[in-house]
């Protein structure tokens, strides 16, 4: 195993502050992304009368 | 059987399809991002020059080859929508672009902050950071320009215009580290030669660009079925849909 405790796992060699401000923007951006589709597709339910479509077979 | 490849080409049986596909992209992207980011942190080795700093690769190389392949496709979607007046292939293409830009964003991001201690500086104006910045304003003006238009026929083909022109742009940011002498490094992974790292590492970046490849495909297709709602809101089969809510 590479790191041998948290504290140096979280230190990343001394470029802690590089390696998890990049990870932690990085995600960040996703996580934003799909919140943003989520309530951009709930906000067009509720506008367009829709139940949640999974429900709604699809019609053969 | 003669299979009817056309039946999907609608947008509404799309809708139906996509939001079948959706799930199992979803899973595939987790699944494949907790191995890469495992592999990245766990077994992937220290490196011997960069120390731990290196592995902001597993981020910022899979964001970078996902901000020019997007933009090929959001360019070929686009095309054949102004080629052959699809609706739903201009459809896919405004859905690309906003995950095409988070990307690009992403990478510009990263290599900052992987730059910053291994060159000593956030931002210089290097062949290929330069044309990548480009992509960005491309993916903006891509977006800003289909938004100023209201009619959303008019924004595809216009949006399709600047896709196009902007493909240029792609082999400048893919070769600019061999056209130029740039600061960035050259290619590590070419499909002709043997792989120039180490093996774990060269696994924990591939698959974390498998996740990222999947991510892209659910978030687009979901991004588009909202585009598909919003564009086909006054149609029968959308009516149908709130039919059923009542």
């Amino acid at each position: 195993m590479i790191w041998n405790n948290w504290s140096e796992f979280f230190s990343m060699g001394g470029y802690g502050l590089y390696v998890w401000g990049s990870y932690l923007v990085s995600f960040a951006c996703i996580a934003g992304e799909i919140w943003l589709i989520l309530n951009r597709r709930r906000t067009l339910q509720k506008y367009l009368g829709l139940r949640d479509e999974s429900t709604i077979r699809e019609k053969k | 059987m003669s299979i009817n490849w056309y039946k999907y080409a609608s947008p509404a049986s799309f809708y139906f399809l996509a939001g079948r596909m959706i799930p199992y992209f979803s899973i595939a992207a987790i699944v494949l991002l907790i191995i890469g980011l495992y592999i990245g942190f766990f077994v992937a080795p220290t490196d011997f020059q960069q120390g731990e700093a290196y592995r902001i690769i597993f981020i910022h190389v899979p964001a970078a080859w996902m901000s020019m392949f997007l933009y090929l496709v959001m360019a070929f979607w686009a095309g054949i929508g102004l080629a052959f007046n699809t609706r739903l292939s201009s459809m896919v293409a405004t859905a690309i672009a906003p995950t095409g830009a988070m990307f690009t964003f992403i990478a510009l991001w990263t290599g900052a902050w992987w730059g910053k201690p291994m060159w000593g500086a956030w931002w210089v104006w290097d062949a290929r950071l330069t044309s990548e910045l480009i992509l960005l304003f491309l993916y903006i003006g891509f977006m800003s320009l289909q938004a100023a238009i209201d009619d959303p026929r008019r924004a595809d083909k216009a949006g399709a215009v600047i896709a196009l022109v902007g493909v240029v742009n792609i082999p400048i940011i893919y070769f600019s580290v061999q056209w130029w002498n740039t600061l960035h490094q050259g290619a590590s992974v070419s499909v002709t030669q043997s792989p120039k790292m180490a093996a774990s590492m060269l696994v924990g970046m591939l698959i974390m660009s498998l996740a990222a490849w999947m991510y892209s495909i659910a978030m687009i297709l979901m991004r588009t079925r909202v585009i598909i709602l919003e564009r086909e809101r006054h149609t029968a089969w959308v009516a149908e849909l709130k039919g059923a809510a009542r």
